[in-house]
């Protein structure tokens, strides 16, 4: 018997829930949310871009505006959509462009990490409750509660999650994602907890089989609640370490070809995974892909993490689409701001980029969302929005909206407050509106 | 041929080393530990719930460690206190730990829960001022600060963030209006959450706090809190000033050149929901459930379990000039605090009364730090927000992490609180499959395993004749025997130790191998796992 592997998920929490709901305190049941049309994207991988990347030097490239602003990326490249330039150093993504669309006018004028990763990650203002980040949310309409049944837990972080604002904010434990630790570009990426290399299949029982026998003192509180609990939560454990869970992980099945074409960096291979991972159902994958808080030194390092990202972005686009996947499966690169379009030439930066959350680019594919489109454009610099304003929440609440997800859902309070799914103008926002430009 | 030989049993022999029955238990009670009991018994008796025994002295020894200094007691400390004859040892080892450093980082870590200590987000401290606020309430704990001196400390406090540390209290909070510093004033100490208040009682109290301001220096993220007489709190709807009103719905006269704060502490400190809250939040921290539960939802359809348990310890309180460790002590020495986890017949569905100890999984931060004390490991932390980064010293404990924003995780995936709110239920003590997989095959975990080989019972020896020194290893039951001790803080059954015996001649496996998987094994079990 498959047994409900949502990882978090626990006896105790299907009472507090069922109790909950009985009370009255949560109203939107994810499964009775019946007004919604169903959506045409299933799952989505987000590659978070840690740090804030440069929306001039990746797709908002600004020749014209001189080496102060575009220091020596002088010459964007044309991509496979006529009239759409991006960066110079993505030419593989050049090629795919057609599949995804650009967004020129993200804003929301934080310039704060932590900050700034709350608002583009939750779509929600600052202030009051800790809202949970899209993955939470992603996790608890198409995840257990809404009778995902999978092996594998329906939220993922390739490999280290932000610990920020905890990604589930007020929604606690049970919607945190699981974060596979490890190293995926490793001849054995070793997923924390499900793989573990030196101890075999044979070892593994021995010690499962000792560990009963030495258990003197659950056996002796068999009937205490909380004991049984942990006892349940055990044997989900050990489907994931003794079944199947390790070989969706595994990419040293894959063609070697399909693997170069990824790059053998970690950003690549987890590029891979994450199509595995939603070949195999899982709604939610992110990659945490870090590095991009590039104060000092940065045309040195992009330089290099362009390429890198390059080739692991692009055969992503291409690898999905092969499969079939594409289109039920959105992508969305961005970070938690752009980087100051001028750039900082004198000591101690030396040519950096500082933090930017007035204009800044994000990108969106598949999943129903059209490309080979641009969305909203930057001044002749990419220092102000100069037309079409989007904001986080209208980015993420058009992709609630292709999930299939009800915008006006109540989400699970810890005092039963009704809080719902997205941020309205009642929250004090300023509404820049879906996407609708490429929904479809 | 790799088969072991396990025995599959049902103990009776086990229960004399971690069950009930066993007794070495000697009492001198004082009178107010008798008191409790006797207040909780009165109520177990009119609903007819047997109370379970009291525990062990293994038991207890593991137990009070946890509870009250969140910390193992290391293989000697039990081996010590097991064998101390002295009637009056439990007692005496309560008093010891009070003195224990960690007493102080446990207590603080518990403290900077509700007072929200971090960083960043959603509430600003930033780094330098998270500093200077934890050690003044280290500090406050460690001396025994009078609970309504700690607590006048922060709601009258004025000046910088850096100079005055506990002005950062009206800084840890994600809004700064009136009404929001009123609402955290409640929840903190009035154990109360005013959205279910009327909106005039929160405006009447919100008014005190209408005086608050905030200004920035030139220094970098220095601010000074101030009394700004020149601010006023105004109805939004009808622009009259609201006036001050007690949450208890008397109005009072104030003085316009003086600080309203005061009038409202003198109140506060006074006032009876102000000891409720402290001494009840006390009794959930060590018994796991309040008597009034939850803690911090103390209002009028919510009523205490034990009125007079509760109002019993609130005098003390009184009585004893807010001195915390009075409450701590009585309710310690008492035998509802030192009953046995394991219920008897009548009891096994009694979650209210305390005719049993609650058994509770470990703390985030305990529980890593109890697998790095076994293990003689170390975990690393570090900030990256905001630079400056901070890196923390490899050996310093979890529970001594000063700073919320600082984790890992692990101590994300224990449910650690994420400080956000100050609520009591932020700690997610839940146990998940995740948590499970984790400490049962992850990479973090098993490299812990094989480090302290003396736990394996390996040693090595110089060797007359050889160069090298020689590897020499206990003798097997010594061995185990040590692993019982150092992991679950008591000794092995004979059936136990016949287990781990045959799982070192039979599993096929190295002594090496063979004793990694005997501490893996332990580290697994529930004993562990929970406090009991």
């Amino acid at each position: 018997m498959r047994m409900n592997n949502g990882m978090n998920f626990t006896r105790r929490d299907a009472m507090h829930l069922a109790a909950a709901g009985a009370g009255g305190l949560m109203l939107g049941s994810p499964l009775s949310a019946s007004a919604v049309p169903a959506g045409k994207a299933k799952s989505v991988i987000q590659i978070w871009m840690w740090g804030g990347p440069s929306h001039l030097d990746t797709f908002d490239p600004k020749p014209d505006a001189g080496p102060d602003y575009c220091g020596p990326y002088k010459s964007p490249i044309e991509t496979n959509v006529s009239g759409i330039r991006i960066c110079e150093r993505l030419p593989l993504l050049a090629k795919q462009a057609d599949k995804y669309s650009i967004i020129r006018s993200m804003t929301h004028g934080i310039n704060a990490h932590e900050t700034a990763s709350y608002v583009t990650q939750t779509g929600r203002p600052v202030g009051g409750d800790v809202f949970p980040c899209t993955g939470a949310v992603v996790s608890r309409f198409k995840g257990v509660d809404a009778g995902y049944t999978g092996l594998i837990p329906p939220y993922i972080v390739l490999t280290k999650p932000q610990g920020r604002f905890s990604e589930s904010g007020f929604m606690g434990l049970r919607y945190k994602p699981f974060a596979t630790g490890g190293k995926p570009s490793a001849p054995v990426f070793a997923v924390e907890g499900v793989i573990q290399q030196g101890i075999t299949q044979a070892r593994q029982n021995d010690r499962r089989t000792l560990l009963n026998s030495l258990n003197t003192y659950g056996r002796m509180l068999k009937q205490n609640p909380q004991l049984a609990e942990m006892g349940l939560c055990k044997e989900q454990a050990y489907e994931l370490i003794l079944g199947d869970a390790g070989k969706v992980f595994d990419i040293t099945t894959e063609n070697p070809k399909l693997r170069e074409r990824y790059g053998k960096s970690d950003f690549g291979a987890s590029c891979l995974i994450a199509r595995k991972l939603v070949e195999a159902g899982v709604p939610y994958v992110t990659i945490n892909y870090t590095g991009w808080d590039t104060h000092k030194k940065h045309f040195d390092l992009m330089n290099n993490k362009l390429t890198e990202m390059d080739r692991g972005f692009s055969t992503l686009l291409d690898d999905l689409q092969q499969h079939g996947l594409l289109d039920s499966t959105i992508v969305w690169w961005g970070g938690e701001f752009g980087r100051s379009p001028k750039v900082q030439w004198e000591a101690p930066w030396s040519g950096g980029r500082s933090h930017y959350g007035k204009c800044f680019s994000h990108v969106i594919a598949g999943g129903g969302f059209q490309g080979g489109q641009v969305i909203g454009a930057s001044d002749e610099t990419g220092s102000e929005v100069a037309e079409r304003p989007v904001y986080p929440w209208d980015l993420i609440g058009s992709m609630y909206e292709q999930l299939g997800i009800d915008p006006a859902a109540q989400l699970p309070h810890p005092q039963g407050l009704d809080v719902r799914v997205c941020a309205t103008e009642e929250d004090g926002i300023t509404i820049g509106g879906r996407l609708r430009e490429i929904m479809s | 041929m790799r088969r072991v030989r396990i025995v599959r049993w049902v103990s009776a022999v086990a229960l004399v080393y971690i069950g009930a029955g066993f007794s070495t238990v000697c009492y001198a009670q004082t009178a107010e530990s008798a008191q409790i009991d006797q207040l909780v018994l009165f109520r177990l008796n009119e609903r007819g719930i047997p109370p379970s025994e009291i525990c062990t002295d293994a038991v207890f020894i593991r137990r009070v460690y946890l509870d009250m200094i969140g910390t193992l007691p290391t293989k000697e400390e039990v081996t010590v206190f097991l064998a101390d004859s002295n009637s009056g040892k439990r007692r005496q080892l309560i008093e010891t730990l009070f003195d224990r450093p960690e007493f102080s980082d446990y207590w603080s870590m518990k403290w900077c829960d509700l007072l929200r200590v971090k960083a960043e987000f959603p509430s600003k401290l930033w780094p330098n001022a998270v500093q200077a606020y934890y050690r003044w309430i280290r500090t406050a704990i460690q001396q025994n600060l009078p609970y309504d001196q700690f607590a006048r400390a922060m709601l009258t406090s004025s000046g910088s963030n850096f100079r005055e540390a506990p002005v950062n209290f009206y800084r840890a909070m994600p809004q700064r209006e009136p009404k929001a510093i009123a609402s955290t004033v409640a929840l903190t100490f009035m154990g109360m959450r005013t959205d279910r208040w009327d909106e005039d009682q929160l405006m009447g109290m919100a008014a005190f706090f209408g005086q608050v301001g905030y200004k920035e220096t030139a220094e970098w993220k220095e601010e000074i809190v101030f009394f700004d007489p020149t601010r006023k709190l105004c109805c939004p709807d009808t622009e009259k000033e609201v006036v001050p009103r007690l949450p208890d719905g008397t109005g009072i006269a104030l003085d316009p050149h003086t600080d309203p704060r005061i009038a409202f502490t003198d109140w506060l400190v006074g006032s009876r929901v102000f000891s409720n809250n402290m001494v009840n939040r006390i009794w959930y921290w060590l018994l796991g459930r309040g008597i009034i539960h939850e803690p911090d939802n103390i209002h009028a359809d919510n009523p205490a379990q034990n009125p007079e348990l509760l109002a019993y310890l609130s005098q003390e309180l009184v009585k004893n000039n807010y001195d915390l460790r009075h409450i701590y002590r009585i309710i310690l020495n008492s035998k509802t605090y030192q009953r046995s986890a394991i219920h008897n017949k009548g009891n096994l569905s009694d979650e209210t009364n305390f005719s049993r100890y609650y058994i509770r999984r470990l703390d985030a931060e305990v529980l890593i730090d109890a697998i790095c004390q076994i293990t003689e490991t170390t975990e690393s932390y570090s900030s990256d927000i905001p630079e400056p980064f901070t890196f923390i010293p490899e050996n310093q404990r979890s529970i001594k992490l000063s700073d919320g924003s600082i984790t890992s995780p692990f101590l994300d995936l224990y449910g650690r609180p994420s400080r956000d709110t100050g609520y009591l239920a932020e700690r997610n003590n839940t146990p998940s499959a995740a948590q499970k997989l984790h400490l049962l095959n992850s990479t973090h975990v098993q490299k812990k395993l094989n480090n302290n080989k003396a736990l394996f019972g390996m040693t090595t020896q110089k060797v007359k004749g050889k160069k090298k020194p020689q590897t020499v290893w206990l003798k097997p039951d010594k061995a185990v025997e040590g692993m019982y001790l150092t992991i679950l803080s008591r000794y092995p059954s004979d059936e136990e130790l016949q287990v781990a015996l045959d799982y070192i001649k039979d599993s096929g496996l190295s002594r090496y191998d063979a004793s990694v998987d005997l501490v893996w094994a332990l580290l697994n079990t529930d004993e562990f796992i929970f406090k009991h």
